[in-house]
């Protein structure tokens, strides 16, 4: 990760030669922090258990009202365009100390919700009115954890929203990606509890989710669920094997992991700010195409020895099985996901998870390589080489390499999220679907071929 | 063969690639002086501004070019030995050649005012300047840009960017008068004001007043105003930096002088980029072509001659692209500012103020479109480029017009407008073609399996 300077760790964000906090910015700040502070009262004291609603509120005011009295402000003044002024002087967004700090906190957070959730009772509390409303019950870690999630993903999409409005294609998708977060990740599944049914979140498939084909957890489904619960297990199945292949045929890879998945829309929205801190190398190519596909293998076994398991019952494992899930499930769902994914946010950027950890990314990308008509079309000769859509690609993908020699971009890991053709400052870059012929692009400065770089298998 | 190359910058770069792939025995070396790996010049607004650091501009790892065996040699060349065929560098060295390309780009160009050689004045062409600009720019809340170019606009940009308060003096009528239309040079003109910036047109330099320590203090204006700053960006063009070629005997003008192999008047001895002059210009194009993709253009094209190819400088239909703070501009083929004889212009622009087309046609026969720009409107240059070679009629063009439409999805196109502004005017009742017509130009764009029919890709292949 050489790319971004620390030169300027030490500077507060108030020294950032390319930003002024003003004064409005400022109350923001302050406000969030309150914000903050009592997020803190609530964990060390029962403040929340006494009086949730006016801790929720004086909390949702803080949180949520101070950054978007910021951002409102840090746009107003101006116009619609990039303007990624002071990204790589800023210590939040740069690996400078706010940066880390963040990263630490993050990663606590994450810490303290999986293994000291006792913790985190004080701020349970706090949403129980929420819980209550939604699904009938006390609220529980789980249910903290989403409203928070789902709260980062709309105030910070309001962000992205507001950021990148002189494209329609990003508002629009930002738009979807806060609808199903809000709904299909949240409301739904909330929903659903309230209605004795089985929590299910309509939005996640095998392999993401990787038990929505275990069949531990299919004839639980089916159990509690009844009718409703044959046709969430039908869903399932159906999206994964139809419904996917023939959207990522249509559309890429996008429609899922920047219009839909909820990793995916925290990344697009909270994550945005830290998108450009991927690694770039080709080094990091390797480690990504070896661990996403090892990440998709084990879970394509572990899928297919529970069956066997179950037909033979328990000729595998015995009784066993069990652990053998959870152990996935601890590594790869729980730490690799949140706490390296999100955690890790403000020093390796937005997509470590989608990126090197995402089984669903794996499948998608291989469709999306092999059998899709999505590319990202290059303009002739118009690049300039800046390096602007390279340096603001989440994936870590060298887009400039593919544009500066007028091929098109086709890499399995490619999300669509478009940044690269909004930042480009020569209109270079469009995302399509077209015809599958010629999709590659003919490289009209072909000098020394790939020389360097390896060919992309998957 | 032993290739040595004067400048790391896309022209030099682009022929070193280009000869190395074709001839893996050729021993190659760069020379320069300005940075140890070749970074995009075009980027350095964006270092300043802090979109990108230096290392993100690079657009090649560092391991590159020892893999690809593109020695690197970080020193001036101070003078050209043509007869024993070596050159002198600033370190003491000597390096002999058997073949030398001069790619050494451009330098700021001054014009002589009183002033320009104090503290706080500066032009900005390279990464020396940028460090220049963030010492002198650090302390200072309002400062002068002079020129109104390309280089001008990111200047204000840049400063802006900063916070610093601008004033832009701009010696023509209207933005880049000299090149562009008045309508899009006044949407330009919009864009800069509207961006807070104190726009002065038809105003230009009378000299730069001097404090105490050596370092600006003002300027005055052709007006007589005195405008008070401690920071004088002079953006008023660039000229061959070619200094070092004095005495070598190698024939110059205003660049070095070329024919259409890129061969100077010396065995040997090549020219090519920002730097070089060609004696007989290519029609409709300027001797001297101080642009990106030239330099791009010109040093793949000679590297075919190197490598016992010899080809003909032949460029592809022109083009170009700019950003104009929030507007991005694209030109294909010619437009004029002033309209010649015998042609005619359609010119559309959106309600917004933000955004226009305009096409160039000729007005007789099968009213062939001559050229397109294209302003807060992307579109596609290979159709274009076809349109244009292919000398498409006016009402042709029109009619597929969305087929060359290049913007992101869901966006409004104003290619519709653009037609009803043609048949409001002419009487005519052109229909757009439906979206389909883009999958057809897909297909003829220049991929696998159609190459040899394409006059685009003919003029590409060699790069
Ligand atoms: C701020 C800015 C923005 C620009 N934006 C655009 C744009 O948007 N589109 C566009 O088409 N063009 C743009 N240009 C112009 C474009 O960058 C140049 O046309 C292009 O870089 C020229 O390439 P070159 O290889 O010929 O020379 P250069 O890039 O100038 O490279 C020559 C190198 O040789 C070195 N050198 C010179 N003399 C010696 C010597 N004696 N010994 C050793 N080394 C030497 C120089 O230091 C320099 O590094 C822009 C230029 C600037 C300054
Ligand atoms: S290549 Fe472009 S669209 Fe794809 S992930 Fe990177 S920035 Fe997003
Ligand atoms: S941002 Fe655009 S011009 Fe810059 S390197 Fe990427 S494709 Fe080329």
């Amino acid at each position: 990760m050489p790319d971004i300077p620390t030169y300027n760790a030490q500077i507060a964000l108030a020294e950032n030669p390319a930003h002024d906090t003003s004064s409005v910015q400022m109350v923001g700040l302050i406000v969030f922090a309150l914000g903050l502070l009592g997020v803190v009262v609530a964990l060390f004291s029962d403040l929340g258990a006494q009086q949730p609603i006016l801790m929720l509120v004086l909390l949702a005011v803080g949180v949520v009202g101070g950054p978007l009295l910021y951002i409102w402000d840090s746009y107003r003044s101006t116009g619609a365009g990039i303007h990624n002024n002071g990204v790589m002087f800023s210590s939040n967004q740069a690996r400078g100390l706010i940066g880390w700090v963040a990263g630490i906190v993050l990663t606590g957070g994450y810490i303290l919700l999986y293994w000291f959730p006792t913790t985190l009772e004080g701020l349970v509390r706090v949403v129980d009115p929420l819980a209550y409303t939604l699904r009938g019950t006390a609220a529980d870690r789980w249910f903290l954890y989403g409203t928070i999630y789902t709260i980062a993903v709309l105030v910070m999409g309001v962000r992205a929203i507001v950021k990148y409005r002189h494209s329609r294609y990003q508002i629009i998708r930002t738009c979807s990606v806060m609808f199903f977060q809000l709904g299909f990740a949240f409301l739904i599944p909330q929903l659903l509890l309230l209605f004795n049914q089985p929590e299910f979140y309509f939005s996640y498939f095998w392999p993401l989710k990787y038990d929505y084909l275990w069949p531990g957890n299919i004839s639980y489904i089916i159990e509690s669920g009844a009718g409703l619960g044959v046709f969430m297990v039908f869903w399932g199945a159906m999206m994964t094997s139809i419904a996917t292949p023939i959207l990522t045929y249509f559309f890429g890879k996008r429609w899922y992991c920047s219009w839909v998945c909820g990793c995916g829309g925290l990344a697009e929205t909270a994550g945005d700010p830290y998108r450009h801190l991927s690694d770039k190398s080709l080094g990091s190519w390797k480690i990504e195409r070896w661990l996403v596909h090892s990440v998709l293998l084990f879970v394509i076994v572990t899928t297919a020895l529970l069956w066997i398991n179950s037909a033979t019952e328990g000729g595998v494992f015995g009784g066993s099985s069990q652990m053998f899930s959870q152990w996935y499930g601890f590594g790869i769902g729980l730490v690799f996901s949140g706490v390296v994914g999100v955690g890790f946010y403000p020093v390796m950027g937005s997509r470590v998870w989608c990126r090197f950890g995402c089984p669903m990314a794996a499948v998608l990308g291989f469709q999306q390589r092999f059998f899709s008509r999505f590319r990202i079309t290059t303009n002739g000769g118009q690049c300039i080489s800046c390096g602007n859509c390279s340096t603001y690609c989440e994936m870590g993908i060298d887009v400039r390499w593919y544009a500066q020699r007028g091929q098109n971009i086709i890499r399995s890991s490619c999300v669509g999220c478009g940044i690269c053709s909004a930042v480009c400052p020569r209109g270079v870059l469009n995302l399509e679907n077209g015809p599958r012929e010629g999709r590659f692009g003919t490289p009209h400065l072909n000098l020394i071929a790939d020389l360097e770089v390896l060919e992309d298998p998957a | 063969m032993h290739l040595a190359i004067i400048g790391n910058g896309i022209t030099g770069v682009t022929c070193a690639r280009l000869v190395r792939k074709r001839d893996p025995d050729a021993r190659i070396t760069i020379v320069s002086d300005e940075s140890d790996h070749f970074y995009s010049r075009t980027a350095l607004m964006y270092i300043y501004m802090g979109h990108m650091t230096e290392a993100h501009t690079k657009p090649y790892a560092d391991g590159f070019w020892e893999e690809n065996r593109i020695d690197l040699v970080r020193d001036r060349v101070e003078r050209i030995d043509t007869a024993s065929k070596q050159l002198h560098l600033q370190s003491g060295k000597t390096m002999g050649y058997d073949a030398l390309l001069i790619a050494s780009g451009s330098t700021s160009t001054f014009f002589g005012w009183p002033g320009q050689d104090l503290g706080g004045v500066q032009g900005l062409y390279g990464l020396p300047d940028l460090a220049e600009m963030e010492r002198w720019t650090s302390d200072v809340e309002q400062a002068v840009v002079v020129g109104g170019g390309l280089i001008g606009v990111e200047m204000a940009e840049m400063l802006r960017a900063r916070g610093i308060h601008v004033t832009f003096l701009v010696r023509e009528p209207t933005y880049m008068s000299y090149l562009i239309p008045a309508e899009e040079g006044r949407m330009i003109e919009r864009q800069i004001t509207g961006h807070g910036i104190d726009l002065r047109m038809e105003t230009e330099l009378k000299e730069i007043l001097p404090d105490d320590s050596g370092r600006a203090r003002a300027v005055v204006t052709s007006d007589g105003e005195e405008i008070p700053t401690r920071f004088v960006g002079l953006t008023t063009g660039v000229n061959p930096s070619i200094g070092f070629v004095e005495g070598s005997g190698i024939e110059t003008s205003r660049g070095v002088l070329i024919d259409r192999y890129f061969r100077t008047n010396v065995p040997d001895v090549y020219a090519a980029g920002d730097c070089a002059e060609f004696r007989e210009p290519l029609p409709d194009r300027k001797p001297i072509e101080q642009l990106w993709y030239t330099g791009r253009e010109h040093g793949a094209t000679l590297a075919y001659t190197l490598t016992g190819e010899p080809r003909e400088y032949r460029p592809s239909v022109f083009y170009n692209s700019a950003k104009y703070f929030d507007i991005e501009y694209q030109t294909y083929g010619r437009i004029d500012p002033e309209l010649p004889v015998g042609e005619q212009t359609l010119y559309w622009e959106h309600p917004d103020g933000n955004r226009s087309i305009r096409l160039q046609y000729s007005a007789e026969g099968e009213k062939a479109v001559v050229g397109a720009n294209l302003m807060g409107v992307r579109h596609r240059h290979a159709v274009w480029a076809d349109w244009i070679s292919q000398k498409q009629g006016i009402e042709y063009v029109l009619s597929n017009l969305s087929a060359a439409n290049f913007d992101p999805e869901f966006s409004d196109q104003g290619e519709p407008a653009v037609i009803a502004v043609y048949n409001a005017a002419n009487g005519t009742s052109i229909q757009p073609r439906a979206r389909k017509g883009w999958k057809r130009w897909m297909a003829k764009l220049p991929m696998r399996g159609n190459l040899e029919e394409r006059r685009l890709v003919d003029s590409f292949a060699h790069l």
